[in-house]
């Protein structure tokens, strides 16, 4: 047999060059085994390219063409080549993690339904197909899942609800806008592990009782589309999704359409304006049938607490954030990309340990959390666990796990601005101090930069934000003054 | 819009009026009207055809599924991944994000504006390429990020944004 070397398709790994050096490989060794892997989410050493030994599976990267020719010429290179990154599996960005629903990431092709069983896939569905709805319901309330889309609503809670509802008809809708800057979480998981999806919505349509799903996902990412398209059509064809009826539908760049109402309105055909509440989704949503909203990666955390049980979902991650966070690395960072970490490491672990501090080299200035409605935290918070309640004391949030780096050379005020900027361009329109106060804050952001009355438009600039944030009807508006507020607060001297 | 197609190159431009669209748009209809809330569906087929959604389209959409005109464009400019005219040969979204502008996204947007001579929404003189601003591609530990034509570029700086355009 030969021996198979695997290169990643994820499409970080194919901006890169993982193509040409997947060609390169094949030409250069014709009788190897070249497959195509999605990614483990090491971004700074793609392409990365392992090859598979009696010992386990060894790495090389990051590749060009010019080094995997020479690297391939004449067969696999051994694990005593200098170049060599020894095994895959004991890298220690990878050892430093705890994958608990990245698993096979990287791992597999993502198209391969038997490589996908081979690595413990369908385990919890089967489970799943064994217990009544109450009892999956129950598992995922003990595990202690939250909601990984931001808002970190307890899953199991969100499950009784839609269980308990009144309906002959009820829908499952995966979140998969993930529209925030810093993260791609979402995107790997379609693009590296599409059926571990298609498993968890699975599962919710039986705790709930649901068998029509939607998996709503941006427009930015054509090959995520495309593999589940694929995914969905190969998992009906091999019976794996009995009757579940389940779709995938296109966003159209609105970062608004992440808002899990307005995410509904867009399914329906309309403008994604956001919705009043009550009724919550759960007991009238799609349609206004009683629906469950789920984040991809909370979807996809679903299969591994019913395949190994609640219990061992809980004993990760400390107080009430139980499990695991897929920490995406981002922005001027030496090494980006996905960590999967317990809930409880510190800022300063994941930035400076396993990421390295700057990709520049200077001097961290701030980290962004959560996105582009997520504070600015400065060093002096680094020791903050990430865990949901510790990053509320530094009036902080984890929102879906994106930390964007900045060092010393960013412009704070400016990135404030663009916060307001931001909210303004994105607003759906429907409530004043969202549609109307991000363009406002725009402008008094101005004036104080240009030392306009500062004083008094520092006061105006505060009691704007509370406006927006007491008084705006979703997320957006409310949380858009957050980035400003710690900008004034940690960086005073630039806005 | 499939941003990884939608230029006019691959879409038939020349079909955008007359009965040539009529029967395109049509066919959409008829494949796509049993879905559930199939008006996003469809104007993305729209536009994967002609690379935009053309004005006359709009009124057949509206009869095919009983809509307003207005609610059908209401829905098209609500979305700014919709076009109303057509683009040029080739897209370039470059990212405006903040993990993008930790690593120099804008001096690299400044670049590529200056390059091209044309601003966001703009279409060089050519006709060869339209810029937009996109918020986030999903490559934020590659950045800065731009896609041209649905492929995705990594790590871009001036320099490698001339190489991509080929100046
Ligand atoms: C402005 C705004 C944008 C949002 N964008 C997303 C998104 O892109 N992806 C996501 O999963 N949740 C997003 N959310 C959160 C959703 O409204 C909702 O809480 C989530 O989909 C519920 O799923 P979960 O409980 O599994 O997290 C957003 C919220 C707001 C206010
Ligand atoms: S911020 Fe530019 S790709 Fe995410």
């Amino acid at each position: 047999m030969s021996v198979r070397v695997l290169v990643p398709s994820d499409s970080t790994a194919k901006s890169l060059g993982a193509d040409a050096v997947a060609a390169a490989v094949a030409e250069a060794a014709p009788a190897l085994d070249v497959r195509r892997t999605g990614s483990r989410g090491l971004y700074w050493l793609e392409p990365l390219v392992e090859v598979e030994t009696a010992a386990g599976r060894i790495g090389f990267g990051p590749l060009d063409v010019q080094r995997a020719r020479t690297l391939f010429a004449g067969g696999a290179p051994s694990a005593e080549h200098p170049d060599c990154l020894g095994l895959v599996a004991e890298l220690p960005a990878l050892k430093a993690q705890a994958r608990l629903t990245m698993t096979r990431a990287g791992v597999v092709e993502p198209l391969s339904l038997a490589q996908y069983e081979a690595h413990g896939g369908f385990l919890g569905l089967r489970r799943a197909q064994s217990l009544t709805a109450q009892e999956i319901v129950a598992a995922v309330t003990e595990s202690g899942l939250r909601g990984r889309g931001g808002a970190a609503f307890p899953t199991g809670v969100k499950w009784r609800t839609v269980l308990q509802a009144e309906g002959s008809q009820k829908y499952i809708v995966c979140n998969a806008d993930e529209g925030d800057s810093g993260t791609f979480a979402d995107r790997m998981v379609m693009e590296s592990d599409p059926f571990l999806l298609i498993e968890g919505m699975r599962i919710a349509g039986l705790a709930v009782g649901a068998d029509r799903g939607y998996i709503y996902c941006r427009a930015e990412y054509p090959q995520a589309i495309a593999t589940l398209d694929e995914a969905i059509r190969l998992a009906a064809a091999a019976g794996h999704l009995h009757g579940f009826h389940l779709q995938v539908r296109e966003g159209a760049g609105a970062y608004i359409c992440g808002e899990e109402t307005s995410l509904l309105e867009s399914l329906e055909g309309k403008r994604g304006t956001v919705r009043y509440r009550p009724p919550l989704p759960a007991t009238a949503g799609l349609f206004g049938k009683p629906t469950v909203v789920n984040n991809v990666i909370s979807l996809a955390t679903v299969p591994v607490i019913l395949a190994q049980g609640a219990e061992h979902h809980r004993s990760f991650g400390v107080g009430r954030s139980l499990g695991t966070l897929t920490v995406q690395l981002a922005g001027n960072v030496r090494r980006g990309g996905l960590f999967e970490v317990p809930f409880g490491v510190t800022l300063r672990q994941v930035v400076e340990d396993l990421g390295g501090g700057t990709a520049s080299g200077r001097p961290i200035k701030a980290v962004q959390a959560g996105g582009p409605l997520g504070a600015y935290i400065p060093p002096q918070h680094f020791d903050t666990p990430l865990d949901y309640e510790s990053f509320q004391t530094i009036d902080a949030m984890i929102g879906h796990g994106g930390l964007v780096v900045f060092d010393d050379r960013a412009d704070l005020g400016t990135l404030a601005r663009y916060a307001f900027e931001f909210c303004a361009e994105e607003s759906c329109g429907k409530c004043t101090p969202c549609r109307v106060g991000a363009v406002r804050g725009v402008e008094v952001v101005d004036r104080i930069r240009r030392g306009e009355r500062a004083v008094d438009n520092r006061i105006l600039l505060k009691d704007l934000c509370r406006t927006m944030i007491d008084g705006s009807l979703c997320g957006l508006g409310g949380m858009a003054p957050l980035p400003v507020l710690s900008v004034m607060e940690h960086f005073a001297e630039e806005l | 819009m499939r941003m990884s197609r939608a230029s006019r190159g691959d879409a038939e431009a020349g079909l955008a009026e007359g009965p040539g669209l009529a029967e395109a748009v049509g066919e959409i209809l008829e494949r796509l009207r049993s879905l559930e809330g199939p008006l996003l569906p469809i104007l993305h087929a729209v536009q994967d055809r002609f690379g935009f959604i053309p004005a006359d389209s709009v009124p057949l959409i509206a009869k095919g599924l009983n809509l307003s005109r207005a609610e059908v464009h209401g829905v098209i400019s609500f979305y700014p991944l919709f076009r109303t005219g057509p683009p040029g040969k080739r897209t370039l979204y470059i990212c405006r994000a903040e993990a993008c502008q930790a690593m120099g996204g804008a001096v690299l947007e400044a670049h590529a504006k200056r390059a091209l001579g044309i601003d966001y929404g703009g279409t060089t003189a050519d006709g060869e390429f339209t810029l937009e601003p996109v918020f986030c591609l999903g490559n934020c530990a590659c950045s800065p990020s731009v896609l041209l034509n649905g492929r995705l570029h990594s790590r871009v700086d001036p320099k490698a944004f001339d190489e991509l355009i080929g100046r």
